[in-house]
C-alpha cells in the first residue's frame, strides 16, 4: 500500500547559524542560536512552537528533553533525531505526520553541533558499540578510514577516476565561493584537488568533510500557518527511508534509496527529469554517486559516465549542492543533514544566500547517515516544490 | 622468515623517555569474547547454535534468527580482501605516532565482514586472505589479514611487530636459571636472538648440572637472585631495573604434598616464599622500571613471563600446597596486568601441564620435556598471546575448565591419596 501523501504540508524559514571551525559553546548555543533564528525568520513568539525535532552528535549528557527546559519551550511533540545525515530527511517525514494529524501545529526542525578541539575525536571513538569494538580500534581513522574502503571499492568496480570526484568537489567549491556562509573561500582547481595530500588512500584532502560548529534550523508546517504568517514556504512533495537497506551487500555501492524511489517519485507525481537541482549528502564525494545513482539520474555504477556528462555549478546542466555543501561549508556535525534542505528551501522560496539556480520549481534533498560497522545504515530523500509551480 | 629486527641504536640519556600510548581498550562485554581466544592465539567468532550463522561485529543476539544462543567458535578466517586503505591520519595518539596503516575489509567465506589490519605482504585488494586474531598493545583482539598460503611472520611487518614481544634484541631476565626448565629458557632466548640474558642465580654454592654451559653463551650474564629475599632482589633491580626489556619469572619451589600427608605448614610456606612472594618482590622492584620504558623506542620495556602451572587451575591434591601456592600467582598475575596494562607491557602467564623432572615423577605422562617448555615460551613471546597451556595434560585440563570448572574440580579431586 502506498504511504499516504503529504498534503498541504509545507516547509519554511531556512536558518543558518554561521558555522566556525572550533568553539568554546556548547551544542545548546548553537541549538538555541537555530531556534531563536526560527522565531525572528517567522516573526513569532516562542509559545508558537509547539513540535520540535532536534538532532545533534554532542548535546549529551542532555537529550532533547533537556534542551526542552534549556530553551524554555512548551511542547506537545517532540523527537529526538538521531540518525546522523539522515536526520533532517527524516525529522521532515515525522514532524509532517505530526502537523498533518494535528498533533502539533508548528514543529521546529534543529540540528547543530559544538566543536571542541577534541569533540571529532571523542565522537569518533565511541561513535556506535560496533564501531567501537571493531572499526575505530583499527587505526582510529574515523570517517575518513570507512569512506576510503567505500570509495576503493567503487573505483575499482565501476572504473571510477579521481578526476570524476575531482570535479564534483570543484564544482561545489565554486558554488560555495557565492555563499557568504561557506568556510571555504578559497577557489579550488582540479589540479589542486587531484595533488592534495592523501588522507586515506584514495581519499585526499578535499575529498574529506571538515567537521566545525554550526545549526540549521526550519519549520514544518501547515499551508494555511505559513500562509497567516506571511511566510515563504516550499511544499513537501514526497519523502522516503530506508535503514539497513541492501545489508547483504558484500560492501556497500549502494544506498538504501533505489528500494524506495520509485514509491518516492510516485508520491511526488513528478520524477527524477522534473528537478531543477539536487542537494546530496556530501560528506566525501563517492556518496554523491551512490545518491545519483540510487535515486535514479543515473544507473548503478555508471555515476562515472553521468559526472563526464554533467557540469554541476549553479549554472551547470545538473545544478548540485548549491550552496556548496558541506565539503566547502562545513560540517557542523549533525547540521550536515539538514544543511541541503535549509539551501533547498532557499532556493525554491529566492532567498539564497549565493547563486539562485534560475526558475527553480523542484528540488531534491537526500540524506544519508550512520556509518555504524562499515556501511552508511541510513537512507532519505524528500522533494520539495515551490509554492506556485 | 623476514629480515629480523636491527639492534636499537643506544639512546642518548639526556633526551627524554617517551610515555607510553594505547591504542583505544573501550570494548563491550560480548566483544571481549574475541579477545578471550585472541588471548589465547585462537580467532573464534560468535556462532548461532540454533541457525547456525556466523556473526560479527559480536552481538547480542543472532543478526538471523535472533537467537540469543550464540556460542564463540573457531574459525578458519578465511576470506577476500574487498576493499583496503592505508590511513595516514589517525584520531588516536596511538596510531599517530606510527603512521600509516595498512587496513582492509574482509568478506569471510563464513558469510561476515570484518575490518583487519593488512600485512604488508598481502597483495594488493582483491586477493584471498586468511584473517587471524592477535592482541594489540593495549591488550586487546585485534583481527590481522594475512597472505593465505604459507606462513606469514607478525614481525615482518613493522607495524604489526609492535604487537609481539620478539625476544630478538632483547634484553631478558630469567629469574632462576639453574633448574633444567631455566637453562632450557635461556638457550631457547639465546637462539632466538636475546641481546643479553641476565640469569638470576640464588644458592652459588649449588652445583647444577648443566648450569656451566650457560657461561659460553655470548649473551649470558649471571647475577646473584634470591627471590626469597627483599633486599636480594631489590639490590638487583637497582642494578638492572632499568635495563630490563623482559622478565621471565622462572622461578619454582615444587614439592609434592597434599594436607594430610604431611605435619606443619613450612613447606608450603617455602612454596609460597617462592612461587607467590617471590612474584610480588620482582613485581615490586622490576614493574615501576618496566612500566617507565614502555615507550623507549625499540629497545623498550615490553613483557613479563610467569612460569606457572596448570594446577593453577583446579588443585591437584597429590600436589595440594603447590597448586595453592600457583594459584596464588596466577591471581597477583592478573593483578600484575592490570598494573602493566597501561603502559602495554604484556604479562604472559604460561600453565604446563606436569614436566618431566623430580617433583612430577608419580605424574603419568604425556609429560613435557624442559625443552617443549621453554619453546613454548619464545614462541608465547613471539606471537601475540598472553595465556599458553603447552603440552598435552594442559590443553586437556584447559578444555575441562572452560567446558565445566566444577567437573575439572572432581575429576582431579577424585585422584586425591
Amino acid at each position: 500500500m502506498p504511504a499516504r501523501g503529504y498534503d498541504d504540508v509545507v516547509l519554511a524559514a531556512p536558518v543558518t547559524v554561521p558555522y566556525v571551525r572550533f568553539s568554546i559553546r556548547g551544542a545548546h548555543w548553537f541549538l538555541g542560536r537555530a531556534l531563536a533564528g526560527l522565531l525572528a525568520a517567522a516573526n513569532i513568539p516562542k509559545a508558537r512552537i509547539d513540535g520540535l525535532a532536534v538532532a545533534s552528535f554532542t548535546l549529551a549528557p542532555d537529550t532533547a528533553v533537556g534542551l526542552t527546559q534549556h530553551l524554555g519551550l512548551t511542547l506537545r511533540w517532540l523527537d529526538d533525531v538521531r540518525m546522523g545525515g539522515a536526520s533532517g530527511i527524516a525529522s521532515i517525514r515525522r514532524a509532517a505526520r505530526a502537523v498533518q494529524s494535528g498533533d502539533a501545529e508548528i514543529v521546529a526542525c534543529i540540528a547543530g553541533d559544538t566543536n571542541h578541539t577534541d569533540s571529532f575525536r571523542r565522537n569518533a571513538a565511541s561513535f556506535s558499540q560496533f564501531s567501537q569494538d571493531t572499526v575505530y580500534p583499527y587505526g582510529s581513522g574515523g570517517p575518513n578510514g570507512s569512506f576510503a574502503l567505500l570509495t576503493a571499492y567503487y573505483m575499482r568496480a565501476h572504473g571510477a577516476k579521481p578526476e570524476d570526484f575531482g570535479k564534483l568537489c570543484v564544482a561545489q567549491r565554486n558554488n560555495a565561493l557565492k555563499n557568504p556562509l561557506a568556510l571555504f573561500k578559497k577557489p579550488l582547481t582540479l589540479d589542486e584537488y587531484l595533488n592534495a595530500r592523501l588522507v586515506a588512500d584514495p581519499l585526499r584532502l578535499f575529498d574529506c568533510v571538515m567537521p566545525c560548529a554550526g545549526a540549521e534550523g526550519f519549520l514544518v508546517t501547515q499551508r494555511t500557518t505559513a500562509e497567516s504568517l506571511g511566510l515563504p514556504f516550499v511544499r513537501l512533495l514526497g519523502a522516503i527511508e530506508r535503514h539497513n537497506g541492501f545489508a547483504d551487500d558484500p560492501i556497500q555501492d549502494r544506498g538504501g534509496w533505489a528500494l524506495d524511489r520509485d514509491a518516492l517519485y510516485a508520491q511526488a507525481g513528478v520524477g527524477p527529469q522534473d528537478m531543477d537541482f539536487i542537494e546530496t549528502y556530501d560528506d566525501y564525494p563517492v556518496i554523491n554517486v551512490l545518491q545519483f545513482e540510487g535515486l535514479g539520474f543515473c544507473g548503478q555504477g555508471e555515476g562515472a559516465a553521468f559526472i563526464c556528462a554533467n557540469t554541476f555549478e549553479v549554472a551547470g546542466t545538473f545544478p548540485f549542492n548549491t550552496s556548496g555543501g558541506q565539503l566547502s561549508v562545513g560540517q557542523a556535525g549533525a547540521a550536515g543533514g539538514h544543511l541541503g534542505i535549509v539551501e533547498a528551501i532557499r532556493q525554491l522560496t529566492g532567498q539564497t544566500l549565493g547563486a539562485r539556480v534560475p526558475n527553480a520549481r523542484h528540488g531534491l534533498v537526500s540524506g544519508f547517515g550512520m556509518i555504524n560497522y562499515d556501511r552508511g545504515v541510513c537512507s532519505g530523500a524528500a522533494i520539495l516544490a515551490a509554492a506556485r509551480v | 622468515m623476514g629480515e629480523p629486527a636491527k639492534r636499537p641504536k643506544r639512546k642518548n640519556p639526556v633526551l627524554r623517555t617517551r610515555l607510553p600510548t594505547l591504542p583505544p581498550a573501550a570494548r563491550s562485554r560480548v566483544a571481549l569474547g574475541l579477545t578471550a581466544a585472541a588471548a589465547r592465539g585462537r580467532l573464534e567468532l560468535q556462532v548461532c547454535l540454533d541457525c547456525g550463522a556466523v556473526q560479527y561485529p559480536p552481538r547480542e543476539v543472532c543478526r538471523d534468527c535472533l537467537s540469543h544462543r550464540l556460542a564463540w567458535r573457531s574459525q578458519d578466517g578465511r576470506g577476500e580482501l574487498i576493499a583496503e586503505t592505508t590511513l595516514r591520519n589517525a584520531q588516536e595518539l596511538f596510531f599517530r605516532e606510527r603512521l600509516p596503516w595498512r587496513i582492509g575489509n574482509v568478506r569471510l567465506d563464513s558469510g561476515v565482514n570484518v575490518i583487519a589490519y593488512v600485512h604488508k605482504n598481502v597483495r594488493p585488494a582483491p586477493c584471498r586472505v586468511r584473517v587471524e586474531a592477535a592482541l594489540d598493545r593495549a591488550s586487546q583482539a585485534v583481527l590481522i589479514a594475512v597472505a593465505d598460503r604459507g606462513r606469514t611472520d607478525m614481525a615482518d611487518d613493522p607495524r604489526l611487530r609492535e604487537m609481539t614481544c620478539d625476544p630478538h634484541g632483547r634484553k631478558i631476565l630469567v629469574t632462576d636459571g639453574k633448574t633444567a626448565l631455566g637453562q632450557a629458557i635461556v638457550h631457547g632466548l639465546s637462539a632466538a636472538g636475546a641481546d643479553l640474558i641476565w640469569i638470576g642465580e640464588a644458592e652459588p654454592w649449588k652445583k647444577a648440572s648443566g648450569f656451566e654451559t650457560l657461561r659460553a653463551l655470548p649473551q649470558a650474564v649471571i647475577v646473584p637472585l634470591d627471590v626469597t629475599d627483599s633486599r636480594s632482589v631489590h639490590q638487583l633491580a637497582g642494578e638492572i631495573g632499568g635495563k630490563v626489556d623482559i622478565v621471565v619469572n622462572t622461578g619454582d619451589y615444587h614439592r609434592t604434598f597434599g594436607i594430610a600427608s604431611r605435619h606443619g605448614v613450612e613447606t608450603a610456606q617455602l612454596e609460597m616464599e617462592v612461587n607467590y612472594f617471590g612474584l610480588l618482590r620482582l613485581a615490586q622492584a622490576f614493574a615501576p622500571a618496566l612500566i617507565a620504558r614502555a615507550a623507549d623506542g625499540a629497545a623498550n620495556a615490553i613483557a613479563w613471563v610467569n612460569v606457572l602451572s596448570i594446577f593453577a587451575l583446579a588443585n591437584h591434591p597429590p600436589h595440594g600446597t603447590y597448586s595453592a601456592s600457583k594459584a596464588a600467582a596466577l591471581s597477583l598475575s592478573q593483578a600484575l596486568r592490570a598494573e602493566l596494562r597501561p603502559a602495554g607491557v604484556r604479562v604472559i602467564n604460561v600453565f604446563p601441564g606436569p614436566i618431566d623432572d623430580d617433583w612430577d615423577q608419580l605424574e603419568l605422562p604425556p609429560k613435557l620435556s624442559p625443552n617443549a617448555l621453554a619453546k613454548a615460551v619464545v614462541d608465547a613471546l613471539k606471537g601475540s598471546v598472553e595465556d599458553v597451556y603447552p603440552g598435552d595434560v594442559a590443553q586437556d585440563w584447559l578444555a575441562r575448565n572452560l567446558e565445566n570448572p566444577k567437573a575439572l574440580e572432581r575429576e582431579v579431586g577424585g585422584k586425591a591419596p
